[in-house]
């Protein structure tokens, strides 16, 4: 690779490619071209770096600048500026670095100084479409020494004593999951990777796919020598366009360096990856269901035992890991098991990915040390609720996961105490909650992707999360009693216990948590008819206050006319035509509108 | 992929390409050029240039190269300040193409600064 004397870095993950980083990209290049500065300056597209809600971004090396929010037009006075005189761009640079006496590094800002990068320690860092960049970083080392140093066993011993648990959300033991594909007899084995992503408002193993795919790659291929495979499948949802392009990308480059094929790094061991789209159902992300799905039947789960690593995938051995489980793999043989168990808890291992979205300052990705506290992760990392608002709770683990109220804060983030407050870890969503969302609105909304994505095989989830989702509509539609709250809790009960799959045992999750910790709006809703977070239409009024001038806006504004008055006097709405679309309350500048 | 060689080949000729992304570069030597519009007119895009050729071919992969604003002594541009660690900054003034072969290898290689090219010399 040629010697250059600045790296322009900008990321081409799905948030800030949304937000036009190609035409960034484009841009900086021509602007590049036209001062003449090709020949020392390179701009390289890399995958997320976590600060999705500052995209695009760039980063200009060897300085490190950090610029947040670019637009195409900004390019030309990067490159005037910062490239040709050196000059950096303060305007643009992201607020936290900017400090009296200069720049500050971008790890000391309040969203990275807490992080700890394992699973994404490539992400933002190399061009994930050069091999050669990620080989740079200690790339396909780890396979290496694997293939002419280390029996299979060793690796197996390797991963097992590193604690890593299966970072898909069960937090199954990897090394002991690895050992029983290996133990199992078969002479034709599987490795698969489950890269189907299913939680709203998840994206770590996007990201990761986006960012560094050839980690993923030489994992599984490890894990192929590991149990004696020859053959694995990745099996990624099709919405996710870049991850597919770059992994292919990264397949194609393996094979061409010989890390995928036969007689790899002079061994007699081959090994060869296919990719699988999923077509994005929910239960595909269970393990039974997506084997199923590759084998080109329909995406239901089966009842286990057998497990895969004994019957899996056409019936063979299986080893099924999730893709952040397989980006820590070559790290951990990199580094040792005895770097990898310093970080964290007792009990849970590493660090974990979180896609921080909802009401929260810094969406994006983040990677955590376990036994960080969600406190931390919420208001010092992620920036707290915008607009001053009150925290009000943290989901996590998706429509498997349960609300965790503000009391359980600073909890710290482990399998085992996530499950001891009724929710879980999760693949890694976390979406969190300020003071203006209902909490029986919310299970509602997850229901209502339950409901959807239900395969329909077995009668508890199939029927029952629809007669959940319906009381819960009856619920803020202001139809409920105080006896539906006790059939609520019956009902979860009944779900979770006699459900074929993991997506029918853990659908009751958020109703149950949020019946839990915010039983108060439950009752509100069933006793006063009220709705605390003034979110459920049915249980609002729309009023005019004294506030009122009488300027008719609002009676402009109104699309069903319910709102009359003269100039100059107070106006009414009328309740009976009223639809609750909230245009008034937008459009009154005197806040004489008021929901009750 | 034969060998671990092969890999580690591939790797060290890469590696010495993305260095200057590494944050942890304490023990780094920056040369930093003055580019601001006097430096400029004097003539420090082509010595920033020679830098970078000549800090590529020896593999320098410590050193980064990076530019400035104005200095203020505009009348000695283009002017080139080698920062390392645990040393004082030395300035070079009036720098051409030829004379950054010398201080590469001189100064940035083996550790002698070329004195007469110094600002200390010139004034």
């Amino acid at each position: 690779m040629e010697i250059v004397r600045s790296h322009i870095l900008v990321c081409a993950g799905t948030g800030c490619h949304a937000s036009n980083s190609d035409e960034i990209v484009e841009a900086l290049q021509k602007h590049i071209e036209t001062e003449k500065m090709d020949k020392e300056v390179r701009v390289i597209k890399t995958g997320c770096f976590g600060l999705c809600a500052l995209g695009p971004v760039v980063v200009v090396y060897p300085e490190g600048a950090f610029y947040s929010r670019v637009t195409p037009e900004d390019a030309g006075e990067i490159v005037r500026e910062h490239i040709v005189k050196g000059r950096i761009v303060t305007r643009l640079l992201y607020q936290e670095t900017v400090q009296e006496e200069g720049v500050s590094s971008l790890s000391e800002t309040p969203f990275y100084k807490k992080q700890f990068r394992v699973a994404l320690r490539n992400c933002g860092v190399i061009d994930p479409e050069n091999i050669d960049e990620y080989i740079a970083f200690d790339g396909y080392s780890a396979l290496g020494r694997a293939l002419t140093e280390q029996t299979p066993q060793e690796i197996i011993d390797i991963i097992s004593k590193s604690g890593l648990r299966g970072r898909g959300g069960a937090g199954f033991p990897t090394g002991r999951k690895w050992q029983f594909a290996a133990a199992a007899q078969g002479d034709v084995k599987y490795v698969v990777c489950n890269a189907d992503e299913g939680d709203p408002g998840a994206f770590m193993d996007r990201s990761v796919l986006e960012g560094d795919p050839h980690s993923v790659v030489e994992a599984m291929t490890i894990a192929g020598y590991a149990i004696g495979a020859h053959e694995g499948y990745l099996y990624v949802r099709a919405e996710y366009p870049i991850a597919v392009k770059r992994l292919e990308i990264a397949i194609r480059q393996a094979r061409e360096y010989g890390f995928l094929g036969k007689g790899i790094f002079g061994t007699g061991f081959d090994f060869d990856l296919i990719i699988r789209l999923g077509a994005g159902a929910f239960v595909c992300g269970e393990e039974t269901a997506l084997l199923a799905s590759i084998e080109g039947r329909r995406g239901e789960p089966r009842p286990r035992p057998p497990f895969p690593a004994v019957k899996g995938l056409f019936a063979k051995p299986t080893l099924l890991n999730n893709v952040e489980t397989y980006a820590n793999i070559p790290w951990i043989l990199q580094n040792g098991w005895e770097e990898f168990t310093k970080i964290g808890t007792e009990k849970s291992k590493g660090t974990k990915v979180f896609a921080l979205g909802g009401k929260i300052h810094n969406t994006g990705l983040v990677e955590v040390p376990m036994g960080t506290t969600l406190r931390e992760v919420v208001e010092e990392i992620g920036g707290g609720c915008p607009g001053g608002k009150a925290f009000k709770a943290a989901q996590t683990g998706g429509p498997s996961g349960g609300c965790i109220p503000a009391e359980h804060l600073d909890i710290p983030i482990e399998y085992e105490t996530l499950m001891s407050i009724g929710s879980m870890m999760g693949s890694g969503g976390l979406i969190v909650m300020d003071e203006d969302n209902c909490m029986v609105d919310i299970a509602r909304y997850f229901l209502d992707f339950t409901v959807d994505e239900s395969c329909g095989k077995c009668a508890p989830c199939r029927i029952g999360t629809r007669r959940l989702y319906q009381l819960l509509e009856k619920i803020t539609g202001g139809g409920g009693t105080p006896e539906d709250l006790d059939t609520l809790e019956v009902l979860c009960k009944h779900i979770s216990e006699n459900s074929l799959c993991g997506l029918g045992q853990t659908a009751p999750n958020p109703v149950l948590s949020t019946l839990r910790y915010f039983r108060d709006e439950y009752e509100a809703h069933v006793r006063d008819k009220k709705c605390p977070a003034r979110v459920c239409k049915d249980l609002l009024q729309y009023k005019i206050t004294d506030a009122c001038i009488g300027c008719t806006a609002c009676a402009r504004v109104c699309p069903t006319d319910a709102i009359t008055g003269k100039v100059k006097e107070l106006h009414v709405i009328d309740q009976a035509k009223c639809i609750k679309c909230g245009a008034c309350e937008e459009k009154c500048k005197f806040k004489a509108i008021i929901k009750e | 992929m034969k060998s671990l060689e092969e890999l580690k080949a591939i790797r060290e000729k890469t590696l010495a390409g993305i260095q200057l992304r590494k944050e942890d570069g304490a023990d780094n030597v920056r040369v930093v050029v003055g580019m601001a519009t006097c430096g400029i007119a004097a003539g420090a895009r082509p010595v920033l240039g020679a830098f970078v050729d000549e800090i590529g071919k020896r593999g320098l992969s410590h050193v980064s190269v990076t530019q400035t604003g104005c200095i203020g002594v505009c009348r000695l541009e283009p002017v080139v300040e080698v920062y390392v660690p645990g040393e004082e900054k030395v300035t070079y003034v009036k720098m051409t193409p030829e004379m950054v072969q010398r201080i590469v290898a001189e100064h940035l290689v083996n550790q002698q600064i070329v004195s007469e090219y110094t600002i200390g010399a010139a004034e």
